[in-house]
């Protein structure tokens, strides 16, 4: 393998991993607000479609992102009124959030499915991108490649720096202390899914509108249940899902290469690796009950309302 | 004037009937909004989406071909979820129980032996079963959650089968088209109405909504489930196992969705194609939630999600729609359900405003 073989696998891996990062920082804050959106791929499905119809008409990368975090936060919204509000089931609805994302997706693309995209343009900074291997390490990306790490030191200092952080996961863990110590559970629950759904939107965004700039139908293909995954894997902590979203990019990014490198395996089965990949470090990681049941917010999953109590 | 809402002192047994019809009819008035606003006739829209497709006899065999793998799945995932076991890889067992039963069918090609079909529907049933009982064995083993496994086997299971009819089973005289050869007589099953393609798979489906009444309401294990599901301690210290909740739950959706798998190929299609199904196995979730997990709803609902495939398809045909509306309209009957079940554990009241200066705010 050439240097530049590696630097080509290094620089993709980064690119197919940050759709990831975006969804699944999303989920670990709504998570830790205590409530399981399982909507992720379907909200990522309608942000992809969303971004991309305003891309193709307008040009413009910040519409076609504002754009798509809105259409995924709208998503969560539905999910948010039937959860919270409604008391629904939050495994039930987040199920009925993603069927109708991949439906109502597909319903917006029909007209979008051939048509061309110029994409984010990856951005060049004069002197540092010309820096030999680091330059293109670190400053060869587009714009939305660090919007994603930016994001995610937002994250980091809100969780574990700010007051509002604290009682987000105050919540995440009871609820019923947070309601009694005067906290609008159901309020900042609100604020948690919405940020979610955006979260997801974006990421949905980076694939139709930077990574691959098309539309397909349901090109999501999994990512939101991956990003799921991706936070128990990184055990509800920020820096672990970078890891986790790199490493699974790098799964995806691999099967391009090894055919060739001269193994000859069928692409079907090498498009299974980052399902097969899920799988395994969902095990290797739920296998140690103590280290799950520590780390998960406790109210996890369980509806909440302040009068029933 | 104000409305109130308040709990219900128990929850109303009327309501929990009530809820789908309203979830339905939220969707129809929903739909007939969102065929008004793309600029459709609704008139027109609605007959073309809910009436055309079953206005003769052809199109009732259509409604149940199409209901017969959703009620059947419908059950098999009702028992899982009276547990709160969440098998949503219905998609992948009934894939890989065409696989299973395909690769009889194709291995047999050219048999006229009686025990073609039967040997396929076995295969099937194990290909399903062997499917689901990967996550029940990594949940029990390793505590991993069976949502996402059994999520992520769907796209191994498409993938095996992508596979399969690339390589090993395609049809040599396909002219390079990824598909296996059309099945011998002998591995198809046979249509039992005239002037239909309604096949003996219907059978099977209704047999199962009779054998799921049994099993989930008249039965030990049916009442050790929803027990688990309504409160796990209670269920642990009545000494019911929870292991084997998990077992019956998964292997429940996985025999059903392998039978409906080989139900599919060796009914309506005939061979073994890229895709064997229409997102069958995640439209029985809704089926099944719908049906309010009882099997007398299963089979309604499984009509009423049947009957929006078909108005997809007609309304492409007869409204220039694209069909992806079904989608659109299967996800909203589940988030009106959900929205409507509400009003199983609360109440809306009317209050005067007189009455409510004197209760506490």
């Amino acid at each position: 393998m050439t240097l530049d073989t590696l630097m080509n696998i290094l620089v993709a891996t980064i690119a197919a991993g940050t759709p990831l990062v975006y969804a699944a920082l999303g989920e670990l804050i709504v998570e830790k607000s205590g409530v399981l959106n399982l909507g992720v791929e379907g909200m990522m499905l309608v942000g992809a479609i969303s971004g991309f119809i305003v891309m193709a008409k307008t040009g413009s990368l910040l519409l076609a992102v504002s754009c798509g975090m809105l259409a995924g936060a709208i998503m969560s919204l539905i999910f948010a009124v039937l959860t919270l509000t409604l008391m629904a089931n939050q495994v039930a609805s987040g199920l009925a959030l993603t069927i109708f994302g991949t439906g109502l997706s597909s319903f917006m693309g029909i007209d979008y499915t051939s048509v061309a995209l110029k994409g984010a343009r990856e951005i060049h900074i004069p002197f540092f991108s010309d820096i030999p291997i680091l330059g293109r390490l670190v400053f060869s990306y587009d714009i939305l490649v660090y919007l994603s790490l930016v994001l995610l030191a937002l994250v980091l200092w809100f969780l574990y720096k700010t007051r509002a952080g604290l009682i987000l996961k105050a919540i995440g863990e009871s609820p019923r202390s947070g309601h009694a110590l005067g906290f609008p559970v159901i309020r900042i629950r609100y604020l948690a899914v919405l940020f979610g759904g955006a979260m997801a939107g974006l990421g949905g965004v980076y694939l139709s509108v930077a990574y691959t700039p098309m539309w397909v139908e349901g090109m999501v293909s999994g990512r939101g249940w991956v990003a799921l995954a991706l936070v128990v894997f990184a055990t509800w902590r920020p820096m672990r899902v970078l890891t986790g979203a790199y490493l699974f990019g790098g799964v995806t990014i691999i099967q391009f290469h090894i055919q060739g490198f001269g193994f000859e395996i069928p692409s079907q089965v090498l498009s299974m690796l980052p399902y097969l990949a899920t799988i395994a470090v969902l095990v290797l990681i739920s296998r140690d009950k103590k280290l799950i049941r520590l780390n998960s917010p406790a109210s996890l999953g369980i509806t909440f309302h302040p009068e029933n109590n | 004037m104000v409305f109130k809402i308040e709990p219900r002192p128990v929850p109303s047994r009327q309501m929990k009937y009530f809820s789908p019809l309203i979830a339905a009819l939220l969707m129809l008035v929903s739909g007939l909004l969102i065929f008004t606003l793309l600029g459709k006739n609704p008139v027109n829209a609605f007959y073309a989406f809910f009436i055309e497709p079953v206005n003769d006899f052809y199109g009732i065999g259509e409604l149940f071909i199409k209901a017969s793998p959703l009620m059947l799945i419908g059950i098999g995932l009702a028992i899982g979820f009276k547990a709160n076991i969440w098998n949503i890889g219905a998609e992948g067992q009934l894939t890989m129980g065409a696989i299973f039963g395909g690769g009889v069918a194709i291995y047999f090609n050219g048999s006229t032996s009686f025990f073609i079909l039967p040997g396929m529907f076995l295969a099937g049933i194990a290909g399903g079963m062997f499917w689901a009982s990967i996550p029940a064995f990594l949940k029990i083993r390793y505590n991993a959650n069976e949502i996402l496994v059994s999520l992520m086997l769907n796209y191994v299971a498409v993938l095996i089968l992508s596979l399969l009819i690339h390589g090993p089973w395609k049809d040599p005289q396909g002219y390079g088209f990824p598909q296996s050869v059309l099945f011998s007589e002998s591995a198809l099953l046979p249509v039992m109405v005239e002037g239909t393609r309604l096949h003996a798979g219907v059978l099977i489906s209704f047999a199962a909504v009779g054998v799921g009444w049994i099993f989930l309401l008249r039965s030990f294990i049916g009442y050790q489930l929803q027990v688990s599901g309504l409160a796990i301690n209670a269920a642990s210290y009545a000494g019911f196992k929870y292991k084997k909740m998990i077992w019956i739950g998964l292997l429940a959706g996985g025999l059903t969705a392998g039978i409906a798998g080989v139900s599919e190929i060796s009914g309506p299609i005939g061979q073994l194609l890229p895709s064997v199904s229409p997102g069958y196995g995640f439209a029985a979730i809704i089926v099944a939630y719908v049906g309010r997990l009882h099997p007398g709803g299963i089979f309604l609902s499984s009509l009423l999600m049947a009957l929006l495939y078909l108005g997809g398809e007609s309304a492409q045909m007869s409204l220039d729609l694209p069909s992806a509306v079904t989608g659109v309209f299967q996800g909203m009957l589940l988030f009106y359900l959900l929205a409507a079940d509400f009003l199983i554990h609360f109440q809306i009241r009317l209050k005067s405003t007189s009455a409510l200066k004197g209760t506490r705010p």
